[in-house]
């Protein structure tokens, strides 16, 4: 072959010019979907901050109704409890209810630890006299997600209930310590021995897994609403229901009425809304 | 061969060591389990039995993804009759003893599934009623 410098300063010329524009031209002609598929699935719910499609639950809970009725809550809080296996752990010494190591889905709170951003200097009787319902927002940017390193907990893509699988928790509290809300609790031992009564149809939890409300996502499967709204039915205080549906009982009652959610400054867009 | 005096009968006092549970069990593997069958009666399954003998913890996982991960509850439909997806909801209901079930061949195999950390069997849910 004859091979002489100016043959080889052309080539050189021509590979260098394909090495520099290969990657423009790549860049090009990839698809958008290639492009989009980077975020992985449940994380990527968390990192969107604009309206997502689909169903979408939220809950409303119209406190009105339940202040003066402090049994209200306590009935609401023992449907949840009865569902879903949740035990009542005591201590041992003294038999009385375990603040450190309790669990709860949802639970009844004064209003300052409810709303810690709403002023509670100067509060009416009504706000100071009455315990707030709170449990799991299930929110559209949840934290908790975000900080999960075995994606234990993630988006439903179908209705943006924020859920749990406990085969996959390994206990390591980083969505404990993510929540704003306290929503999520931990198994310090085993639960079994403070049920009092097993429902068949739904597991308990093991020591060493985090847990906490799922919007009763077994019971809407099978058509039911949620125990809380459940127990509460005939008075409406809880509407459960598609935020992105207008014509959905929740968005209507939004519509029409002043509601607020716990903390919105966070940003973590919660699906759980209060008429105080 | 060097050190003949020594390599030999260390291999022998080796692979009769290697292989001194099976003489000492006579070359048996113990009785092969029965586990009982459903004391309802019934006789068929989600899938025929030797499937389920060999896959049952596949299709356990499979199922645990498509109800928690997948958002999938569909119930699964064999011969008319329905089974709700799940340990407690579909197997439980026919398998109603777990100890004379599960347990026989897991104990056989010396497998330990971590189901029941949290599954609850009906015996469990005998006992805790017994107890109030």
């Amino acid at each position: 072959m004859d091979n002489n410098r100016r043959s080889f300063l052309k080539i050189a010329g021509i590979t260098a010019l394909a090495g520099i524009g290969a990657p423009v031209a790549a860049h090009l002609s990839s698809t958008p979907a290639l492009a989009s598929a980077a975020p992985q699935e449940g994380h990527k719910a968390a990192a969107e901050s604009g309206e997502r499609g689909g169903v979408r639950f939220g809950m409303l809970i119209d406190m009105r109704k339940f202040y003066g009725h402090p049994d209200m809550l306590d009935k609401v809080i023992a449907a949840c409890n009865k569902v879903h296996n949740i035990p009542h752990i005591v201590d041992k010494k003294t038999g009385e209810a375990d603040r450190k190591n309790e669990i709860k889905w949802i639970w009844k709170t004064p209003y300052a630890n409810a709303f810690p951003d709403q002023s509670a200097v100067h509060s009416s009787k009504t706000i100071a006299g009455n315990d707030f319902l709170v449990l799991c927002n299930h929110c559209q940017a949840p934290a908790c997600v975000r900080v999960c390193p075995t994606k234990a907990t993630f988006v439903l893509p179908e209705n943006g209930i924020v859920a749990m699988d406990y085969h996959r928790c390994i206990g390591c509290r980083f969505c404990m310590m993510a929540c704003p809300y306290g929503a999520r609790s931990f198994n310090w031992e085993d639960p079994r021995p403070y049920i009092s009564e097993y429902n068949p149809d739904f597991p308990t939890r093991m020591r060493g897994v985090v847990e906490k409300c799922t919007f009763c996502e077994e019971r809407l499967a099978l058509g039911q609403q949620p125990a809380c709204v459940e127990a509460v039915q005939d008075s409406g205080a809880i509407v459960f229901g598609d935020l992105n549906n207008p014509e959905s009982q929740i968005c209507q009652v939004l519509a029409r009425e002043n509601t607020i959610q716990r903390s919105p400054a966070y940003g973590t867009q919660p699906s759980v809304f209060y008429i105080v | 061969m060097y050190n003949k005096g020594l390599i030999v009968p260390g291999l022998v006092v080796f692979v009769f060591i290697a292989t001194f549970p099976f003489w000492y069990n006579g070359l048996s593997a113990g009785p092969v389990p029965k586990p009982e069958l459903p004391p309802g009666g019934e006789k068929s399954c989600v899938a025929p039995a030797a499937v389920m003998r060999a896959e049952h913890m596949t299709m356990l996982n499979v199922w645990r993804d498509e109800v928690l991960r997948n958002g999938d509850r569909v119930a699964v439909v064999v011969d008319g009759k329905e089974y709700r997806k799940g340990l407690q909801t579909a197997c439980m209901s026919c398998h109603t003893d777990q100890e004379k079930f599960c347990n026989t061949c897991h104990a056989y195999t010396a497998v330990k599934p971590y189901c029941w950390d949290c599954h609850l069997t009906p015996a469990n849910i005998v006992a805790k009623k017994e107890k109030q």
